[in-house]
């Protein structure tokens, strides 16, 4: 195993946990401010298509990336809608909008399957991308694995050291003290889960744009639900979330490096290993922290301002 | 003239919360809003600080008209309100939770913001960490950070609602002190209570609400607390004096060496227990709140369990029972928390008859006769004079004290054999504290074994045959109620306990 080996194996690593990395960032600020939206899958699925189609026709990768958060986005606020100003059941309305997004990213991509486009080109930084091992991991990476490393970055800093971050936490911990605090609850939700909708959107338009660009049926592949429960497992914590984000990576290219040295484990049972080693991990990380969970109180109750 | 309404109405969907209140508050006045649950003292304070929009009326602030845009409207004007239900975040530090209250514009660094709780609780005498998360406090804690997140602005008005039902006598003679404190200073203050000794010693002027209407007003100083009640209850009810103690029988409910070591970090150690608790009789617990109330009513209800010693029900070791099986052997409890532990919030209130009704009567062979079960419901609404719309509303839209009447109503209408209740009539008004206090009675006397465990002095002179009090986990000797003067029951709950208790625990070892 030489050093250009490992390179590889994290370069693939960090490239595979991005889209879910994007995702579960933007879960975690959406149920930090007490809204669970399960559609995640769908809003992933309709970004990439958008992202595909916009980056297609255009012949510009920025637009795609802009189309897909946008994409991602537009539907998030049908859910808001539905969910915080009907104060429909969010459980409910998430799952509709997994099934309304894989239909509608379906139909909108149908006539783009087959087609391909030359995918983000990466960017590799003087210097800093030739340190061994690491280098190519984090610094010869397109410019989405950046954004992502920045949004983390930021989100990151936002839930642990400013006002913003404290009154999304509150929103979602105790949304009527909040409101008798004169928060606009329902405005930050929105404002929460659209933001959500836009990040999965991203994830959405990393898988159609970077990571196999081209778009098929069900690119997104799960990831928005393994992203659900990585919020969970990650006790809502933005380098939690990292971390699983990498494990899974890192468990994804496992997978395929033991098929490759020709184990003779069933091709299937290994395809199940991320989801399974990273659930595991997670788990047994939750498990030694005391005192309970740290799961936002108010996750998935509807609040109305006027009671 | 700080604060006057004039004409505030608030109507909801089938009750009229409000109906053309007016009062006036002056500058520095210590005012109290008197009324039974229900009378729409909540709703009142609730509009005055903006949370609820009042479809009629005027409001005029430093003798100006103005219209409460919301509670941070209220907050910028210079008001200040510490809720019935408080309205902080339990994950959140005590520092985290009052940066959340304050304007950006206001909030230094957080280091800043820490020293300056530190200097407000030094100045009011309200100790508190400001890295403690909120939900590992004490309630009587919780509310001083409400006060002190209130106190750290200047303001002209603060609204206390029922701000001593939570609190331990010497937790509330200090709230007394520290409102005289900043009445002094000019600070005009709005207080709802129940407790009629306060209102009289603490407040300049009362006005008194029923069903929504103003009813009267009085200068506590120069009216009676029986005088006061009359005006809240309008029936000419008089105060209850106290039970007399009836004869007691065998031992029902036994703790022997009762030894409970600590769940977390906040739990308190229960060790050497010893209590006997006799057919027809009534023990009451004193204590300041957290010394091992809540982990003493855990064991009893058998959700906690006891590393050493035994609990015995009529003579039978039930230590091993879970709650269920208690409550199949004569026993029931009456958690101090109504929502979560004593009903469930979105569940009518005949199913949550049904809780723990279903062991005597309304279910057969797993199925239920709903019939039976209404029937129940319709029973303890009436009986315990509930204020609802019915059978079918949900228990999380009943007033506090309301649906404590319920939960006590189905626990005695089981007619168990030993009841344990905690905290009976907290925030309940006086005419249903007056009901539930001669029910306990009738259960007693019906030779069912009570344990009390209260915060009200009073009550648990009313109401109790021998007294006790809990301290760190320890308790004190159990005496009939007439050889426990106030100032013995007091070095009791500060845990001196005796030297006749000292041979008792010696004896035990």
């Amino acid at each position: 195993m030489d050093i250009a080996f490992i390179d590889n194996v994290l370069f693939a690593t960090v490239r595979t946990a991005t889209p879910l990395l994007l995702v579960a960032l933007g879960v975690m600020i959406s149920e930090r401010s007490g809204v669970l939206n399960l559609g995640q899958e769908g809003m992933v699925l309709v970004g990439a298509a958008l992202a595909f189609i916009a980056a297609y026709v255009t012949g510009n990768m920025g637009w795609g990336i802009i189309a897909g958060a946008f994409a991602g986005m537009l539907v998030s606020v049908l859910f808001a809608f539905i969910a915080l100003s009907l104060m429909a059941n969010q459980v409910a309305t998430g799952l509709a909008l997994t099934i309304f997004g894989t239909g509608l990213s379906a139909f909108v991509g149908a006539d783009y399957v087959g087609q391909s486009i030359a995918g983000l080109s990466p960017i590799s930084i003087p210097l800093l991308s030739s340190i061994p091992f690491i280098g190519k991991a984090f610094f010869a990476q397109d410019i989405m694995v950046y954004l992502s490393f920045c949004l983390f970055g930021g989100l990151w800093w936002l839930m642990r050291a400013t006002r913003l971050g404290l009154i999304i936490r509150s929103v979602g911990e105790n949304p009527e003290a909040a409101h008798a605090l004169g928060y606009p609850v329902r405005k930050i939700r929105y404002c929460a889960v659209l933001f959500g909708g836009a990040m999965a959107g991203l994830a959405g338009a990393y898988l159609s744009l970077a990571y196999t660009p081209m778009w098929s049926e069900g690119i997104a592949a799960g990831r928005g639900w393994i992203a659900l429960a990585l919020v969970v497992f990650a006790s809502w914590r933005a380098n939690r979330v990292l971390f699983g984000a990498w494990l899974f990576g890192f468990a994804s290219i496992l997978h395929l490096l033991l098929q490759g040295y020709g184990y003779a484990i069933s091709p299937n049972l290994l395809a199940m290993l991320p989801y399974l080693v990273t659930i595991i991990v997670l788990v047994i990380m939750m498990q030694r922290k005391q005192g309970g969970s740290d799961a936002p109180r108010s996750l998935g109750r509807p609040f109305s301002p006027s009671r | 003239m700080r604060l006057e309404l004039l004409g505030l109405s608030k109507r909801y969907p089938g009750c009229v919360a409000n109906d053309a209140v007016s009062l006036k508050v002056e500058a520095g006045e210590i005012h109290a809003i008197l009324g039974e649950n229900g009378a729409g003292k909540s709703t009142l304070m609730k509009m005055i600080y903006g949370v609820v929009k009042p479809d009629e009326g005027q409001m005029l602030w430093n003798n100006k008209e103005v219209e409460i845009k919301g509670p941070a409207h209220a907050r910028q004007l210079g008001m200040g309100m510490v809720f019935q239900h408080f309205s902080l975040f339990e994950t959140l530090t005590v520092a985290e939770n009052i940066a959340l209250y304050l304007d950006p514009s206001e909030l230094g660094s957080m280091a800043a913001l820490r020293q300056h709780i530190e200097q407000v609780a030094n100045e009011y005498g309200l100790a508190i960490n400001p890295d403690r998360k909120v939900g590992s406090l004490s309630v009587g804690e919780q509310q001083r950070v409400e006060i002190i997140r209130c106190l750290i602005q200047d303001i002209q008005l603060l609204i206390l609602d029922e701000p001593t039902a939570v609190l331990t006598p010497a937790e509330a003679e200090h709230l007394i002190k520290v409102l005289k404190q900043l009445a002094a200073k000019g600070c005009s203050i709005l207080f709802i209570s129940h407790k009629l000794h306060e209102v009289n010693a603490l407040c300049d002027r009362a006005t008194v609400l029923r069903a929504g209407k103003v009813t009267g007003s009085c200068v506590p100083r120069d009216t009676s607390p029986a005088e006061m009640a009359r005006l809240m209850l309008g029936d000419g009810l008089t105060l209850t004096k106290a039970f007399e103690p009836g004869p007691s029988g065998d031992v029902l409910l036994q703790l022997k060496d009762i030894e409970v070591p600590p769940t977390d970090h906040f739990a308190i150690h229960l060790r050497q227990l010893n209590l006997s608790l006799r057919r027809g009789e009534i023990i009451g617990l004193a204590g300041v709140a957290g010394n091992g109330q809540d982990e003493l009513v855990d064991l009893l209800n058998g959700e906690l369990s006891a590393t050493k010693g035994q609990v015995l029900l009529a003579g039978e070791p039930i230590q091993r029972l879970g709650v269920q099986q208690r409550r199949h052997k004569g026993m029931a409890v009456v958690p101090a928390d109504r929502i979560g532990r004593g009903a469930v919030a979105t569940m009518s209130l005949s199913e949550n008859n049904l809780l723990t009704g279903c062991i005597t009567h309304g279910a057969k062979a797993g199925l239920i006769d709903w019939k039976v079960v209404s029937a129940r419901a319709e029973r303890i609404i009436s009986h315990y004079k509930v204020k609802t719309s019915g059978k079918t509303e949900m228990a999380g839209s009943l007033s506090g004290g309301n649906l404590q009447k319920f939960i006590l109503g189905r626990e005695i209408e089981q007619a168990p054999q030993v009841l344990v209740c905690f905290h009976p009539t907290w925030g309940v008004d006086v005419g249903a504290a007056n009901l539930i206090h001669q029910q306990l009675i009738k259960l007693r006397d019906q030779g069912a074994a009570i344990l009390l465990l209260s915060e009200d002095l009073d009550e648990l002179y009313l109401l109790s045959d021998r007294l006790g009090a809990l301290c760190a986990g320890q308790l004190s000797p159990v005496a009939p109620k007439s050889e426990v003067s106030l100032e013995r029951l007091g070095q009791w709950m500060a845990g001196q306990f005796d030297a006749q208790h000292d041979k008792e625990t010696c004896h035990a070892d």
